[in-house]
């Protein structure tokens, strides 16, 4: 009966399938106590990685640029959402309804941000466009790593200087303390909301992939001159994606601000090696393949936390794994080699063979 | 006004250092056509082979600056040959950035397993007096900086311009295809420019580590990515756009922390990129391309 189905489709129900089935496991093994304490406190984070993996991916795989402050995008969904909830939290508004409008509020920013960011990123190519997507995940982390806020009876107080000039009255209460960050956050974010969202995150980037406006996107990729001469608009599709990816790199960020009790924007957080990170997982799970991104960013995190020993190594890996991803996929010299030496093609000269016999 | 003279010296200091590291950037960029992202690994390196050559080896500061030289001269012809040249006619321009992005990542790595995350003190290289002028006064680090800086752009200009090596690297730089039939050995050139842009970065990682007397694995990353900075700053492929481009960015960045927020420096310098890659692609001084369909 499968095999009636659209391929495309078959292809997105064994995605939801892996994640649904890894979910449940994760499930059972918890209930009959066979998961250990450092693997519960991995769960939150590893959907963070996979929603952040895939929102990347939108971006490498399916608009073909490399963004390099993807981090940026989910320290402003981070903040965005920690603030909101900073900011009810003393409130009478049920923990429910208040994460699901901080996760609601996080997509929005980051997703603003990703629209505002895109307006010139957007413009440059290539090597450019990735230097100046880093630059901005860099200006965001540190403008917000010197952002203070503070509440008291008149309102809300704004500096970028320090806690004093905020001129705060007697009953001020800090809510964004500079490089100190937002403390005290609510831990709403838990693991099934979490694969939710990661379900909701492959369903948008996977329908996006299989609808007009991503056929656009798509062939913008392939060949811009000829994706304009047939009448796309290049920049407005650019942007759509480059949003949609920037908001979903924002829920992440929801999910990770509210699993935390100190949020800081700190370089180790938000800065350019969580967006490598991030890349690595693109890279090795396949640029372009939504479910291969799902499956490195949990191999690529648990492996180093379970081998004790590797946790050392955790990131001489990554960078191994990247340069020896690149020159396997990308050289000629070793594309060629697999196409003449590769499994497929020395399955089909078998097939062949038999064919003939 | 003294201050804001002092500020000024210190960001030319800085700046360059910058215009020593963009050089590299500049001229790899304006040859290969791509973007080494472990150019600012590779000072690094040659910061903790100097310092370890000097500390332990007890080699005399000219000798352990050569012994760095050499050394990254060496490290950049290897990653070229293993990392970037399988690379050179892939399908995506996207491989060669990402596999450097991995070569950056491999070189910090290796130096954090091999000497810690913590800082090391590293010793005075080089020993010149400070200079008094009126009120103000200028180090001898800043002093033979800027010296080494001017002497460096002086040479490579004339080595660009004059010798037939340099006129191989124009041509490769201007069309790869012709170069090769013109007889010029396209792969050579290539890992010579390497090998002249990492060479370079050994010393502007001596200058870095003596201006700022401490050296960890992360050291390079930042400058590094500012020198980019500097080198589109100033118009990539252009050599006194490098250092135009990293002599502005050195004082932006020293004035913005004195006058605005350290935190913030940063930033700005970043803010600076895009504004002109935003409104003058090609930097100060570089050449307008036209693309071709």
């Amino acid at each position: 009966m499968l095999k009636k189905i659209n391929l495309q489709v078959r292809n997105n129900m064994i995605t939801y399938g892996i994640v649904i089935l890894a979910f449940i496991l994760v499930q059972i093994l918890q209930s009959t106590g066979n998961l250990s304490r450092l693997l519960q406190g991995l769960l939150v984070p590893l959907t963070v990685y996979v929603i952040l993996a895939v929102s990347l991916n939108f971006t490498v795989g399916i608009l073909g640029e490399l963004s390099l402050g993807h981090a940026g995008f989910m320290c402003v969904g981070a903040f965005g959402s920690a603030f909101f909830t900073a900011m009810v939290k003393h409130g009478d508004m049920p923990a429910g309804l208040r994460f699901a409008l901080a996760i609601a509020i996080g997509a929005l920013i980051a997703g603003v941000f990703g629209l505002l960011i895109g307006i010139p990123v957007l413009r440059l190519r290539g090597d450019y466009l990735a230097i100046v997507t880093l630059a901005f995940g860099e200006i965001i982390m540190n403008v917000i790593g010197a952002m203070f806020v503070g509440r008291d009876s008149s309102g809300l107080h704004f500096s970028l200087r320090d806690a004093h000039s905020l001129n705060m009255g007697a009953d001020g209460e800090m809510i964004i303390n500079g490089p100190l960050g937002i403390i005290d956050t609510p831990r709403d974010a838990n693991f099934m909301v979490g694969v939710i969202l990661v379900l909701i995150t492959i369903f948008i980037v996977t329908n996006m992939m299989n609808s007009r406006d991503g056929r656009a996107i798509m062939s913008i990729r392939d060949n811009r001159i000829a994706a304009e001469s047939i009448g796309i608009n290049i920049t407005k599709y650019k942007l759509l994606a480059f949003a949609i990816s920037a908001a979903l790199a924002g829920v992440a960020g929801v999910l990770y601000a509210h699993n935390l009790t100190t949020l800081t924007a700190a370089p180790r957080n938000f800065g350019f090696n969580m967006s490598i990170m991030v890349l690595v997982f693109v890279v090795l799970g396949g640029i372009g393949n939504i479910r291969g991104s799902i499956i490195a960013a949990v191999v690529l995190t648990l492996l180093p936390e379970l081998l004790r020993g590797l946790a050392d190594f955790r990131m001489l890996i990554y960078a191994i794994v990247l340069i020896v991803m690149m020159l396997l996929n990308w050289a000629p010299k070793a594309i060629e080699w697999r196409e003449r030496y590769g499994l497929k093609t020395f399955l089909a000269k078998r097939k062949a063979k038999e064919a003939k016999e | 006004m003294m201050n804001f003279l002092s500020f000024v010296t210190n960001g030319i200091s800085l700046g360059s250092i910058y215009a020593i590291i963009a050089l590299g950037y500049t001229m790899v960029y304006g040859i290969a056509k791509m973007l080494n992202f472990a150019h600012g690994d590779v000072i690094m390196v040659g910061g903790y082979i100097s310092l370890l050559t000097a500390t332990m080896a007890g080699f005399p500061p000219w000798l352990a600056i050569i012994a760095a030289m050499v050394g990254c001269t060496v490290l950049g012809i290897t990653i070229e040959r293993v990392a970037y040249r399988p690379l050179r006619n892939a399908a995506s321009p996207l491989a060669v950035l990402i596999t450097a992005i991995g070569v950056s990542f491999l070189l910090q790595n290796v130096a954090l397993l091999l000497f810690g995350a913590n800082a090391r003190a590293y010793p005075a290289m080089v020993n010149m007096p400070n200079v008094r002028m009126g009120g103000l006064t200028i180090t001898g680090i800043t002093i033979i900086t800027v010296v080494t800086c001017i002497i460096i752009m002086v040479v490579l200009t004339l080595f660009i311009k004059k010798s037939k090596s340099g006129q191989a690297m124009l041509a490769v730089s201007e069309d790869k295809g012709a170069a090769q039939l013109m007889g010029i050995n396209v792969n050579k050139t290539i890992a010579l420019t390497f090998a002249i842009g990492s060479g370079l970065a050994a010393l502007a990682g001596v200058l870095l580590a003596t201006a700022y007397p401490t050296l960890t694995p992360y050291t390079g990353a930042m400058p590094g990515i500012k020198a980019f900075v500097a080198a589109v700053f100033g118009g990539i492929g252009s050599i006194p756009g490098a250092l135009l481009g990293g002599v502005l960015l050195g004082i932006i960045e020293i004035l913005a922390t004195a006058y605005i927020s350290s935190q913030l420096a940063d930033a700005i310098v970043f803010g600076v990129l895009i504004v002109v890659l935003v409104v003058k692609p090609t930097g100060l001084l570089g050449k307008k391309i036209q693309e071709k369909v």
